[in-house]
């Protein structure tokens, strides 16, 4: 039946949609990758922009004097939560799915 | 009168497309399909013209699915979006669905319950773009309550709108009970009533609920009309307006010390007003951060596709904060160290929501 064979040729991959990063990254004071382990198929001057987002964040929150020791950013399909570490922060990155818990 | 939808489908499988609109055409509302082989073809149909429907595909090159839906829910925040993607996973379902598509379907699922799908795709054809309350579109509250009580039912109405949830009380089509955020009563009802929009659920009777409204219902609607012509009306507002926002005031500060948070803050858009604060001297820090924070967390978003931002939260040794966006404004909700985090979201929420209410 046509109706099938046109079905069966949608799958035939052509383009890729992108895939959220998943694990963990810590970025210096800079706001340089130091280490990951996100998979390295996520381009990496995206998980940079998390990092140096995340480094403003907390810089601009000193700068209005409430300095925070934790930060979390809630998309509706991504979890960024970023520990101050010495001027650099360790960024966790959780994909949120319809299975995931609420996030608080 | 009947109007034909248009319906817009967006694949870049050309075949795909035939095959979409020899389908669509044979919807009983017999709607106008039209197709496009690229994201920037559909956006360039959308500004031209009025569709009732987009049918999305997510694989596609150069713009994906999810860009364009996010691109249309803001430009066109009407429009009714379905996704028919090939892609059988969880993540993407759940990405779709926070863009708010109305219905998520795999190209597999579609070709197996063909008659359900067709079914979806219709009914969204046909729902009422007007406001009103999910299930019983275009009807006002005030509408859905006097049904209940003409047909003499004994039930409790669960009235949602946003983060508000309100309940009402009925007996034998008699309004025993309300209540909302806190208030109760006739008050409360009257309060509910001005709730233009939301959804609604039909919970079981609770006889023994104690009365706390002995109005009829017809009274109370009556008043509860005039209230709202009245309010309306300016001209009508003899009482000063310093008066009014001193009473604003302290209504949110009775809210404030009611959920137990230290302080807040309205932050519009830069150039379109000052922070508005209650409970903190630190609003003009504060609210630029808080204004800086919510730019960098969206742009944020849009980069790597993580879908709209519901809040930030930060915390250190002294504070918890909540940044939750809305509408124009942001608004930063404090609250203290040791305020159990898992309600944070949820009453910052309400806060948010009553607080230009």
């Amino acid at each position: 039946m046509g109706f099938l064979k046109k079905l069966s040729r949608l799958f035939r991959s052509r383009a890729a949609v992108q895939q959220l990063p998943a694990g963990s990254v810590t970025v210096d004071r800079d706001g340089r990758i130091v280490t990951s382990t996100v998979s390295s198929v996520y381009p990496e001057e995206l998980l940079g922009a998390i990092g140096r987002d995340v480094l403003v964040l907390f810089r601009e929150a000193r700068a209005a004097q409430t300095p925070l020791a934790e930060v979390s950013i809630h998309f509706a399909s991504l979890r960024i939560t970023a520990r101050e570490l010495r001027g650099g922060a360790i960024i966790f990155l959780f994909p949120q799915t319809a299975l995931s818990p609420m996030p608080t | 009168m009947e109007t034909q939808h248009k319906i817009l489908v967006l694949d870049d499988d050309n075949d795909w497309l035939d095959l979409c609109r020899e389908i669509f055409v044979g919807l009983p509302s017999k709607p106008d399909v039209r197709t496009a082989s690229s994201a920037r073809r559909a956006l360039a149909m959308l500004e031209t013209e009025t569709f009732r429907l987009l049918i999305c595909d997510l694989k596609m090159p150069r713009m994906d699915g999810l860009q364009v839906l996010a691109i249309v829910r803001r430009r066109f925040p009407g429009l009714r979006t379905v996704v028919l993607s090939g892609l059988e996973d969880e993540e993407f379902r759940s990405r779709a669905y926070a863009l708010g598509v109305d219905l998520f379907w795999l190209k597999t699922d579609m070709q197996r319950n063909s008659k359900m799908f067709m079914d979806c795709i219709e009914s969204l054809l046909g729902h009422d773009a007007d406001g009103g309350f999910r299930g019983i579109q275009s009807k006002s509250l005030m509408d859905i309550i006097q049904m209940e009580c003409l047909s003499r039912s004994s039930t409790v109405l669960r009235i949602t709108r946003g983060p508000l949830v309100a309940k009402l009380w009925m007996q034998d089509g008699e309004l025993i009970d309300a209540e909302v955020e806190g208030a109760r009563g006739e008050v409360a009802f009257r309060r509910i009533l001005a709730w233009k929009s939301g959804t609604f659920e039909n919970l079981p009777a609770e006889p023994d609920r104690e009365r706390t409204i002995t109005k009829s219902i017809n009274a109370l609607l009556l008043e509860s009309a005039q209230a709202m012509d009245e309010k309306e009306n300016p001209s009508t507002e003899p009482e000063s307006i310093e008066e009014a926002g001193h009473r604003k005031t302290i209504w949110k500060l009775a809210m404030l010390t009611r959920e137990g948070a230290e302080f807040v803050i309205a932050v519009p858009r830069e150039g379109q007003g000052e922070p508005e604060a209650l409970g903190t001297q630190s609003t003009d820090q504060l609210g630029a951060w808080t204004r800086r924070a919510a730019e960098i967390a969206k742009k944020l978003g849009d980069k790597v596709e993580a879908g709209p931002l519901s809040h930030i939260t930060g915390h250190n040794l002294e504070k918890q904060l909540m940044v939750l966006p809305r509408g124009d404004k942001s608004f930063l909700v404090g609250w203290p160290p040791d305020a159990a985090s898992g309600q944070l979201l949820e009453q910052s929420r309400k806060l948010v929501a009553s607080w230009d209410s």
